[in-house]
């Protein structure tokens, strides 16, 4: 794995003087993944804040091959990038081996653009999605998405007098990934750059359909000081409200924790849940934490090799 | 030296773009296009191209695959009809402002609903503003040497706009027909090699950004050169034609005027209906009545002064649309050429019939009736259901 | 400042630019803290450097050598992920410290 003197050594693929907000995890996650990669990379980006945020014309923050297409379709985008890149390489006009990484917010992911990115993993094209995932649609206002958790508020499903935010679950696209049967899948985390950049790493060694979901606190639509995004995304780790983990050839490796935290530690440092700490919650905050650790149980046992199936 | 065998349009798209060889095809099957997806398909399996074939899960990721590949300076192709090109409607205009000369096989076929899989233009004018080039065929002959010229049409740097090139479903996609096929060799001198493109999304060491976001401060001066390039296809499109028919034989403009000379009534209309009205002006014409016809080839660019120079000595003319703009005004092809005729000093009366939705047949009785409403053209509304129930 | 834009005769075809240009684009007067660095305290362990979200940590031959003020917009990320006991190689201090008393 290389050292971040290693990495430090390459050229930073993002420039300073994007508009990402003050602290924001967005770019956290496209540097630490991208540094990992000692081949050239070239980028496609899913509308969203981070595309909008990086690509105010005249001016990219891309210092590697950019491309936006649109909201749902980087999933197929860089599918035709890549056929064309294999189409050059198969004719001698290419020989530089390239690291094609798709970002998609989770609403570019989990909702509007699964079906393009379901399509590109079972087409088996070598590329690496990543979703940058801050659980809401933050570039048009912090609106739900399939990647809300329950309890979040958010514009389109806001706390209100009668109502406590998001009231479903999140869906699990990790898992739905792992049922494509491609060769890597990792859920992981900004705040913990040698897993990141090792996941990246892994995922850059490996041919065909790659995928990783990276939590990226956002500070707007979350609510906390612009310094506590890394802090937050390891809460989130160590309450297990988000495992980080890999699938590797169908093989799981699960990050555990020293000591698995309560969840409402992860809960209470954020606006967006705040209101769960009001009287009378104490129900929906308990069902939270019941999710979690059947959730948590769930994926440990994935990981636990099968014992006394011989009866 | 060419060939004379028996194709569909179809085929004879699929044996065009086999000609072409393509870099990347990314497409997705729907009736009355799929036979080209299909015949392309069997194509790469034996060997017989060296393209890249992304069988998609949609026309959009179709679409966004085509974006993608052509951003990497690679010849990309595509084909669809219908409700496969509506789902591509969000995409197409991306592929134009980004400039890219993208062709599409695109055969004609209405819109849901009700679901119909039969031909009008209903799917192919909805796109009409989208900065793609347009080109209609009269039967599979048009539409396999359009494709060709159209690679060079997107491809010339005073264009550089993706190209579609239509069928009319069944009609022409499904009927076996008569077609000339130029050899191998001289289709791939004719495109000329390569595509040359100025910057490719896989030059690592000279990275660029493409598809960046525009305020109101830069978003007008990049959608302005696609009407510029589109002004100046035009010319392309002509001098493609006459190098085409230097070489083959075949003559093309951006229309066709049929017996139109000396034309005192005349009808206007594009795609296969073309051809049975040809029968209808012949037969009108052994009666001693000047008839005529200006066949649209090329509907974007609009070929508007070309039209209304065309048309300026015709008493009374009849533009026929296979579809409606639901605007209680007429059909799209209508519109365009009344609002092409409005300078004009010499204009005929106009009268727009939509015929042929879903496929209803358009036959020689209701072409002869057409004419003959235009000997008393002043007595007739302006728009008329042509061929419909009451 | 007002700058002359390119009209859409002379800009480059299509929706493109070279890569890297937002470097041209300041952000620094976003802040209204800013991180202060402290050589002599610093371990060069590069945290502050991968963590950063605005590529503003300076680093050269393997070392921190300071800090982009043009485009650092004070989330502070840097100052918490400093590893430095008991005193970090960086702190937070006000943009304007000092300033008000001219
Ligand atoms: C087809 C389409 N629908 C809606 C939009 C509006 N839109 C742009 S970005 C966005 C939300 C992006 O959310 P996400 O993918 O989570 O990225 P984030 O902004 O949170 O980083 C929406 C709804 C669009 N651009 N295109
Ligand atoms: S809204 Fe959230 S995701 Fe978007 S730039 Fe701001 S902090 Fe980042
Ligand atoms: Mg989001």
């Amino acid at each position: 794995m290389a050292s971040l003197k290693e990495l430090a050594t390459r050229k930073d693929p993002l420039t300073g003087g994007h508009r990402m907000c003050p602290g924001c995890g967005a770019p956290i996650v496209v540097r630490q993944i991208l540094l990992a990669s000692k081949d050239p990379v070239v980028v496609v980006s899913a509308t969203g804040c981070l595309e909008v945020s990086t690509t105010i014309f005249p001016y990219s923050a891309w210092n590697v091959p950019f491309l936006h297409n649109a909201f749902e379709n980087a999933g197929a985008t860089m599918s035709g990038v890549e056929a064309a890149y294999q189409n050059f390489k198969k004719k001698g006009k290419i020989d530089q081996h390239i690291n094609f990484v798709a970002f998609g917010g989770d609403g570019g992911t989990y909702d509007i653009g699964l079906q393009s990115l379901s399509g590109a993993m079972e087409r088996g094209h070598d590329l690496t999605y990543v979703c940058y995932n801050n659980e809401a649609y933050m570039n048009t206002g912090v609106q739900r998405s399939g990647a809300t958790p329950r309890g979040a508020n958010t514009t389109t499903e806001p706390a209100g007098k009668v109502s406590q935010g998001k009231v479903q679950w999140r869906k699990d696209l990790t898992e739905i990934m792992v049922a494509h049967n491609i060769p890597y899948v990792a859920q992981g985390i900004i705040g913990n750059w040698s897993d990141l950049t090792r996941k990246a790493e892994k995922a850059f060694s490996i041919r065909g359909p790659k995928f990783m979901n990276i939590l990226q606190p956002c500070r707007l639509g979350w609510g906390y000081r612009p310094d506590a995004t890394l802090e937050l995304a390891r809460l989130a780790f160590e309450t297990c409200a988000w495992p980080v983990y890999e699938v590797e050839n169908g093989v799981y490796k699960i990050s555990k924790p020293k000591e698995k935290k309560p969840v409402i530690e992860y809960l209470k440092p954020q606006d967006r849940f705040r209101h769960l700490f009001k009287p009378g919650n104490e129900a929906l905050l308990a069902d939270i934490q019941a999710e979690v650790d059947r959730r948590w149980g769930q994926l440990l046992a994935k990981e636990a090799p099968r014992q006394g199936s011989g009866q | 030296m060419s060939k004379v065998v028996a194709r569909t349009g179809n085929e004879a798209m699929a044996e065009a773009m086999r000609q072409i060889n393509p870099d990347v095809v990314a497409a997705y099957p729907i009736t009355p296009a799929t036979e080209i997806v299909m015949i392309f398909a069997k194509y790469v399996a034996d060997g017989l191209v060296d393209t890249n074939f992304v069988a998609v899960e949609s026309e959009h990721s179709a679409m966004s695959a085509c974006v993608g590949a052509s951003a990497t300076g690679a010849r990309v192709m595509t084909g669809t009809s219908s409700q496969g090109l509506c789902l591509m409607y969000e995409i197409l205009p991306i592929a134009a402002a980004l400039r890219l000369p993208i062709v599409m096989c695109d055969v004609n076929r209405a819109i849901s609903g009700p679901i119909n899989i039969h031909c009008d233009h209903s799917d192919t004018m909805a796109a009409r503003d989208f900065g793609w080039l347009q080109i209609f065929s009269e039967d599979s002959q048009e539409a396999y040497d359009s494709l060709i010229q159209a690679i060079r049409i997107a491809e010339d740097p005073r264009v550089h706009l993706p190209t579609m090139v239509t069928t009319d479903g069944f009609i022409i996609s499904h009927c076996l027909d008569r077609i000339e096929i130029v050899e191998d060799k001289e289709v791939k001198e004719f495109i000329g090699g390569d595509r040359k493109a100025a910057n490719s999304l896989l030059d690592v060491k000279k990275p660029v950004s493409v598809g960046l976001l525009d305020l109101q401060d830069y978003y007008f001066e990049h959608r302005l050169p696609v009407a510029e390039a589109m002004k100046n296809s035009k010319k392309v499109i002509l001098e493609v034609a006459e190098e085409f028919a230097k070489k083959f034989g075949r003559k093309y403009g951006l229309y066709e005027g049929y017996k139109l000379d000396d034309a005192e009534i005349a009808i206007v209309a594009l795609g296969s209906t073309c051809g049975t009205a040809k029968v209808v002006i012949d037969e009108l014409r052994a009666k001693g009545i000047k008839a005529g016809m200006l066949k649209i080839r090329v509907f974007r660019p609009f070929p508007a002064e070309e039209i209304a120079q065309a048309l300026a000595n015709v008493k009374a003319v009849a533009v026929l649309d296979r579809s409606d703009m639901w605007a209680g005004q007429g059909g799209q092809v209508f519109t365009e050429i009344r609002s092409a005729l409005f300078e004009a000093v010499k204009k005929p009366q106009l009268l727009n019939y939509i015929y042929g939705l879903g496929g209803r047949e358009i036959d020689q009785p209701m072409l002869r009736s057409v004419f003959t409403a235009l000997q008393s053209a002043e007595k007739q509304p302006l728009v008329q259901y042509l061929g419909v129930r009451e | 400042m007002s700058e002359v834009k390119p009209g859409w005769k002379t800009l480059p075809e299509g929706d493109i630019v070279k890569g890297g240009t937002a470097a041209e684009f300041k952000t620094g007067d976003w802040r209204s803290e800013r991180p202060v660095w402290f050589p002599e305290r610093c371990i060069h362990c590069m945290f502050c450097w991968i963590s950063c979200p605005d590529s503003s940590i300076v680093v050269k031959d393997g070392k921190m050598t300071g800090i982009d003020y043009d485009h650092c917009k004070g989330c502070g990320i840097c100052v918490k992920e400093c590893p430095v006991k008991p005193n970090k190689a960086l702190e937070m201090k006000p943009e304007r410290e000092g300033s008000c008393q001219r």
